[in-house]
């Protein structure tokens, strides 16, 4: 029981234990605030990824895509796990505004809005036909002429909040030449005068809001056979990717399996057949595995956190260690009453340890409030450095966030709290065994005092 | 002398101590025997391992040669549980500075040898019946008042007897004083003598080490140590 009490009384009226108190508090707080942030953002980066790339996708790391796609496209239809398909075209091509002589580079995606928006949230991304997806290519100054859709980057500039200034509840007319290039299913550039089509005028008729950068800046997303024909040239139908997604409960990976497997017999199948040579270059694979290049930088910009904010926990572990050693050489002369009335070496170190452990605890919960009522005031916080000092911890008009994230989870607040614990007990792990090993006849000596 | 009359029974202790490079022998072959309910004063002059033989006699130091017995029992026989169980329960130590925990109260600092004995369970199980004890050794020094205060809130005197009353919580069989006045002024030491005379009246085994005869004359027998022998 005297440990109990000891432990709260060095911690509490100790001047210099709040220095260790302050510093635990500190890191935590940095700890929870920044691992906060970086989580949501990650977490809300994948999440935008999923939503773009549906469950698994089929697809080569050729633009000659591939053939007789159809035909495994029906069977993915007829199976109980699949809940939605579509086949996707993916290219390049130059855009120009009708009547002008500038034109961008941007990227193509031919889909079928109804078929891409029961794989992914594509009918979501859409600004004026989110609920009549079907008329997506319709531009509503004139239904007959054939529409396409701007990534929103293309076309708007976001405000500080990085919030879009719609054109209104109807688009202005806009005729966009859209320029490709076809491809032979050998990957040449298709010939002039076969029946190729290279260069087709579309009109705007939404946008699409995606929430990722690359995406929004730019993609324009064509009807399905509009795109097939401006990209992939010859007799027989190539397209680039299938987008799948999973029925609710099937797991990702034994989708995945199911999907490979049957991909495995389609290629199988299909291996008399004239084009069977591009499915050499199509892999079936995860979102995550599909869209690695854009979520592994930021994985790895999280993990580069994690490491640093293990070296602010290594600078914690000494603040400690340096506080709990001049505590016990201080209370050296309390080791040796303690042991004169018969205390133990295993209770002098338990002592020091519950003080850690009470210092890690306070200092936590003090790192964890301060943590989360700043989180809970941090878009505030930023909206009001951003309106008087002109200061945004992510400038909206650059990067597609819209908040800060804020979300705290109480599974890393858990872990968070269980380091700065263990941070703690290592810090106080040597003095403890220091005091422990002091003899009280050394401490008790008057020349000592 | 029958041999369940002795409390303390020390023979042939040797202890020495290194100091740089030469080894500094404080104990020569000490013999020394106390019966039960005596009160034995050791004077000396200072430097002549008065303290030093008091925390041998009390199990706080080692020695290099020879053996202690409390009660019959050999203590270099004994396990550190067992010192430290002897420590809290058979030898009640007073120092000169007194040496209370300034974090805890007077209460608390009396009671500091029952929660050393206790864990958390066992103290929340006894700690009235110690609560009890500490409040009538707190009476019985005329500190009942005080029972709140800090040490620092303490004179001299006060703090001594609370050191006393720590010493005693217990109910140790063998009390061990090292220069119980040193550190107070002559009224109040007095006073602090009184205290002892009255314990070791009703029973109690003391044994004080001092350099001032004076303070000696006080106990029932004085016992000089000169060149780490008993004079």
């Amino acid at each position: 029981m005297y440990k109990v009490i000891l432990a709260f009384r060095y911690l509490f009226k100790k001047r210099i234990s709040y220095l260790a108190f302050t510093a635990v508090a500190l890191s935590v707080f940095i700890v929870v605030v920044v691992m906060t942030v970086m989580r949501g953002l990650v977490t809300d980066f994948k999440q935008k990824n999923h939503n773009f790339s549906g469950d698994c996708v089929v697809a080569g790391d050729s633009l000659v895509g591939f053939a007789y796609y159809e035909d495994f496209v029906r069977t993915l239809q007829g199976e109980d796990f699949v809940e939605g398909v579509s086949p996707v075209i993916n290219s390049f091509a130059l855009i120009s505004r009708q009547g002008s002589a500038r034109n961008i580079g941007v990227q193509i995606m031919g889909i079928d809005p109804v078929m891409h928006s029961r794989v992914t949230n594509f009918a979501e991304t859409l600004h004026y036909n989110r609920h009549n997806v079907a008329g997506a290519f319709e531009p509503s100054r004139d239904p007959n002429h054939t529409g396409c859709i701007l990534g929103i980057g293309l076309v708007l500039e976001p405000d500080s909040n990085g919030v879009y200034d719609y054109y209104g509840a109807v688009l202005p007319a806009m005729a966009l030449s859209v320029t490709s290039f076809p491809l032979t299913a050998r990957g040449t550039l298709a010939k002039a005068g076969l029946g190729m089509v290279s260069s087709k005028t579309f009109y705007y008729s939404d946008v699409s809001h995606s929430g990722l950068a690359r995406v929004d800046g730019a993609m324009v997303y064509l009807p399905f056979e509009q795109a097939q024909l401006l990209c992939m040239a010859g007799v027989e139908k190539r397209i680039s990717s299938i987008h799948i997604k999973f029925k609710h409960g099937v797991s990702l990976h034994s989708g995945l399996d199911k999907v490979s497997a049957l991909w495995k017999d389609f290629v199988k199948g299909k291996g008399s057949e004239k084009l069977a040579y591009l499915f050499e270059n199509v892999t079936v694979q995860s979102w995550k595995e599909h869209r690695r290049e854009f979520i592994a930088a930021m994985e790895k910009e999280q993990t580069m956190l994690t490491v640093m904010f293990a070296l602010v926990g290594v600078t914690t572990v000494f603040i400690v260690f340096v506080v709990f050693y001049m505590i016990v050489s201080h209370k050296s002369k309390d080791i040796g009453i303690l042991k004169s009335i018969g205390v133990s070496k295993t209770n002098v170190v338990g002592l020091y340890l519950s003080f850690a452990f009470l210092l890690g605890i306070f200092g936590s919960a003090g790192g964890l409030a301060g943590g989360w009522v700043f989180l809970l005031r941090i878009n505030a916080i930023e909206h009001w450095l951003f309106k008087h000092f002109r200061f945004q911890l992510w400038d909206r008009t650059i990067y597609a966030i819209g908040d800060i994230p804020n979300k705290v989870d109480f599974g890393v607040l858990a872990i968070i709290v269980a380091a700065a614990l263990f941070a703690c007990l290592l810090g106080a792990f040597i003095p403890s065994f220091k005091a422990a090993r002091l003899k009280p006849v050394e401490t008790l000596r008057v020349g000592q005092l | 002398m029958k041999k369940n009359d002795l409390m303390l029974q020390a023979r042939g202790v040797h202890k020495s101590y290194r100091m740089g490079s030469t080894r500094v022998s404080v104990l020569r072959g000490l013999d020394l025997a106390v019966k039960r309910g005596e009160f034995v004063a050791i004077i000396g002059a200072s430097g002549s391992g008065k303290s030093t033989l008091l925390h041998i006699l009390g199990a706080l130091d080692g020695l290099n040669k020879g053996v202690v017995r409390i009660e019959g029992q050999d203590l270099s026989g004994l396990s550190s549980r067992q010192l430290n169980e002897l420590r809290n329960h058979k030898v009640g130590f007073v120092f000169q500075f007194f040496h209370l925990l300034d974090e805890l109260n007077v209460l608390e600092n009396i009671m500091l040898p029952a929660m050393a004995s206790k864990s958390v369970f066992g103290w929340l199980v006894s700690r009235g019946r110690a609560r009890k004890r500490a409040m009538e050794l707190l009476k019985r020094f005329g500190l009942s008042d005080r029972a709140s205060h800090k040490p620092y809130q303490l004179s001299g005197g006060e703090r001594q007897r609370v050191a006393i009353g720590r010493a005693l919580m217990n109910e140790p069989k063998l009390l061990l004083i090292d220069e119980p006045t040193g550190n107070l002024d002559s009224a109040t030491g007095n006073g602090i003598l009184d205290v002892f005379e009255e314990l070791n009246r009703a029973g109690q085994t003391i044994v004080m080490v001092t350099h001032d005869e004076r303070i000696a004359r006080r106990a029932g027998r004085v016992i000089e140590l000169v060149d780490g022998k008993i004079g």
